[in-house]
């Protein structure tokens, strides 16, 4: 069924696939906009809504109005964003890697963020002194920001020879850092004091509560990140041939791994910058979609990001009701989905590898 | 205007892989490469596809330098059909093809795109394959989906034949031109190994004749000394990095040269319908020769 349609239209069944998506996203959210410990209304969410953008005169009551304003969309926004950041960097580093199960947190450049974050937290007064309050809030975001800079810049230049980096090498280079930076968050961790230890589960497993105004530049570099990295699509289609294909092709090969693995790792920094590691929306998203859009690149580069963000908006729903009234880490629940469906991934590769 | 290498040397950690070698790949001309395992050869096609860099003497395509030229431009001008190429993820055999388009995908519509690859997948004959996810498909499967792409890429914007040209038209009219006044070129790297005899012979017709009616320099490997005297015009033979025989075809295909490059004996037989074949000598007796 799938294939004939694909037969008459090749790319009107693709498009259609990526409008349903947004969609399913934009009832996403307005779902995750009524749920939480103050249950709101569908029905006034909409009218919330219609009333923001001009289509209703009459809004809804203070208390209900103050709370999406000011609690649930800046989330819902930071979801948006951080979720197809991490999707979008997780489809095109399975690309650049030209292995279905690359993602930001295998290559060790979200652990080494969140390694920055914590050196910042437990030992960041000591290093910095009196230029500690200078930077405030924009200290940690900064360091974990750095710290992912930090990470792709080593695997950049261990992965060098001849002038050329080997993608194989490249990521196994990645796993190792992985192993180092989740062994120095151990070693901060067993450093720190009671208060601190309370905001390191914070980078480790995952919020979405964000950090006020200090997140704005990470959010920004997100956004611009991303709008690069979707232009991607039939370069890396390319490079899923081979790197001497897509040479042989027109794709200046060594460019393009410079330009995705930087800009990847900016979006990734940024994103642990603002919300700690969330794991396996990079690894889950792409998957989800090349399942329903096939491999071509040019789908699944938008496809993977509008999914990152309907699964973290999703996640996040469930993150702020499950253990009313606190909040579970939105990294739990990621992990507690996404390490069953990674595992089903590897069985159903197994089965197709034996065919 | 040809793809020429001068002079060319490559050292890979202090090995000589090829030393002094000066080839010509004419537009119009099957140009045949002959020799040993390890004599160079691939490293050869490597090198004119701008894949590798030569430590010593330079490359030019259609008169520039290839190390000047972006991958775009050079891809536009010259395809290569790779030995294999792997690929886990499963695009389907028509898309796989359609890549070999992606040089132009500023310059062509996709109308001529769609057409090309058409015309390509039933030369190659894999039609019944079209719809297959690319990574199930056998050795001499992928082969052939390989030739596909590359014929797609070569044939740029001047189309399979006459017919596909008369659809550039319009504003496209004059990029076509200039597309057309450089020579393309085709490089081929031992593109017969995992196919079976009738595909053999398909791939190699198709080669020649994009040689011969479309002016395309093709280059390829080779190792059957009968299909490079029927298919070839001018044969390069490799031994440990140099070129030891290079010329027209029979001038070159002579058994005592061939014997002694391939340390084989290897006989000419008259053909009872005319001409001669070559044939090497089977080794009954393992001991003897490594004697």
């Amino acid at each position: 069924m799938v294939t004939s349609l694909r037969d008459h239209m090749p790319v009107n069944h693709r498009v259609v696939v990526l409008i349903l998506l947004m969609l399913a996203l934009i009832v996403a959210v307005v779902i995750s906009l009524g749920t939480g410990g103050a249950q709101i209304a569908l029905g006034d969410v909409i009218v919330h809504i219609a009333h923001h953008i001009g289509l209703s005169g009459t809004g809804i009551d203070g208390f209900d109005a103050r709370v999406l304003d000011t609690l649930r969309l800046p989330r819902i926004l930071r979801a948006i964003v951080i979720g197809a950041a991490l999707g979008l960097a997780g489809a095109v580093m399975q690309s650049l890697f030209r292995n279905p199960i690359a993602d930001p947190g295998i290559i060790g450049v979200s652990a080494s963020a969140a390694f920055g974050a914590v050196a910042m937290i437990v030992v960041g007064h000591l290093v910095l002194g009196s230029y500690y309050p200078v930077v405030g809030p924009y200290g940690v975001p900064m360091a974990a920001f750095g710290g992912a800079v930090l990470a792709t810049g080593i695997i950049r230049v261990l992965s060098r020879q001849d002038g050329q980096t080997d993608a194989a090498i490249m990521l196994l280079i990645g796993v190792a850092i992985n192993a180092i930076a989740f062994a120095g968050v151990g070693v901060f961790t067993y450093m720190a004091d009671d208060a601190q230890l309370r905001s390191l589960t914070f980078w480790q497993m995952g919020a979405l509560s964000g950090n006020g105004p200090a997140d704005t530049p990470a959010l920004v570099v997100m956004t611009g990140g991303v709008l690069y990295l979707l232009g991607l699509g039939t370069p890396l289609n390319l490079f899923l041939l081979g790197e001497a294909e897509a040479r042989h092709l027109g794709v200046e090969v060594e460019h393009l791994k410079r330009r995705a693995t930087v800009v990847t790792a900016l979006v990734v920094g940024a994103a642990v910058a603002v919300s700690g590691i969330i794991g396996f929306v990079g690894l889950v998203a792409p998957h989800l979609v090349r399942l329903v859009t096939g491999p071509d690149n040019r789908y699944v580069l938008p496809a993977s990001a509008i999914c990152g963000a309907i699964i973290l908006t999703c996640a996040d729903a469930v993150a702020r009701i499950i253990v009313l009234p606190a909040e579970l880490p939105i990294g739990l629940v990621t992990g507690i989905v996404g390490g069953p469906f990674f595992l089903g991934l590897l069985m159903r590769e197994k089965k197709r590898r034996r065919l | 205007m040809s793809l020429i290498a001068d002079n060319i040397s490559f050292v890979a950690r202090g090995r000589h892989l090829l030393r002094d070698i000066s080839v010509a790949v004419e537009p119009g001309k099957v140009l045949a490469v002959l020799g040993p395992n390890g004599a160079g050869k691939s490293t050869l096609l490597k090198v004119l596809a701008g894949e590798l860099y030569a430590a010593q003497g330079t490359v030019t395509q259609n008169g520039r330098d290839i190390s000047g030229i972006p991958a775009m431009q050079l891809a536009q001008e010259r395809a290569v059909m790779p030995q294999a190429a792997s690929m886990t993820f499963p695009f389907v055999v028509r898309d796989v093809v359609a890549l070999g388009r992606s040089p132009f995908r500023k310059l062509s519509t996709r109308q001529l795109d769609q057409q090309l690859v058409r015309r390509a997948i039933e030369l190659a004959d894999i039609d019944h394959l079209s719809e297959r996810a690319y990574p199930a498909l056998s050795g001499g499967e992928k082969q052939r989906v390989h030739l596909a792409r590359a014929l797609v890429q070569v044939w740029g914007m001047d189309g399979a034949d006459a017919y596909a040209r008369t659809l550039v038209t319009g504003s496209d009219g004059m990029e076509a031109h200039r597309q057309s006044i450089r020579s393309r070129f085709l490089l081929l790297d031992e593109p017969t190994s995992g196919l079976d005899v009738s595909h053999q012979h398909t791939l190699l017709a198709v080669a020649r004749r994009e040689a011969h009616q479309n002016n395309v320099g093709v280059l390829m490997i080779l190792h059957d000394f009968n299909q490079v005297m029927a298919y070839a015009d001018k044969v390069v033979v490799l031994q440990n990095g140099e070129m030891v025989a290079d010329g027209a075809v029979d001038t070159v295909m002579r058994p005592d040269l061939l014997s002694a490059v391939f340390k084989s004996p290897i006989r000419a037989i008259s053909d009872p319908d005319g001409g001669a074949v070559l044939v090497s000598q089977a080794k009954h007796n393992l001991d003897d020769s490594l004697a």
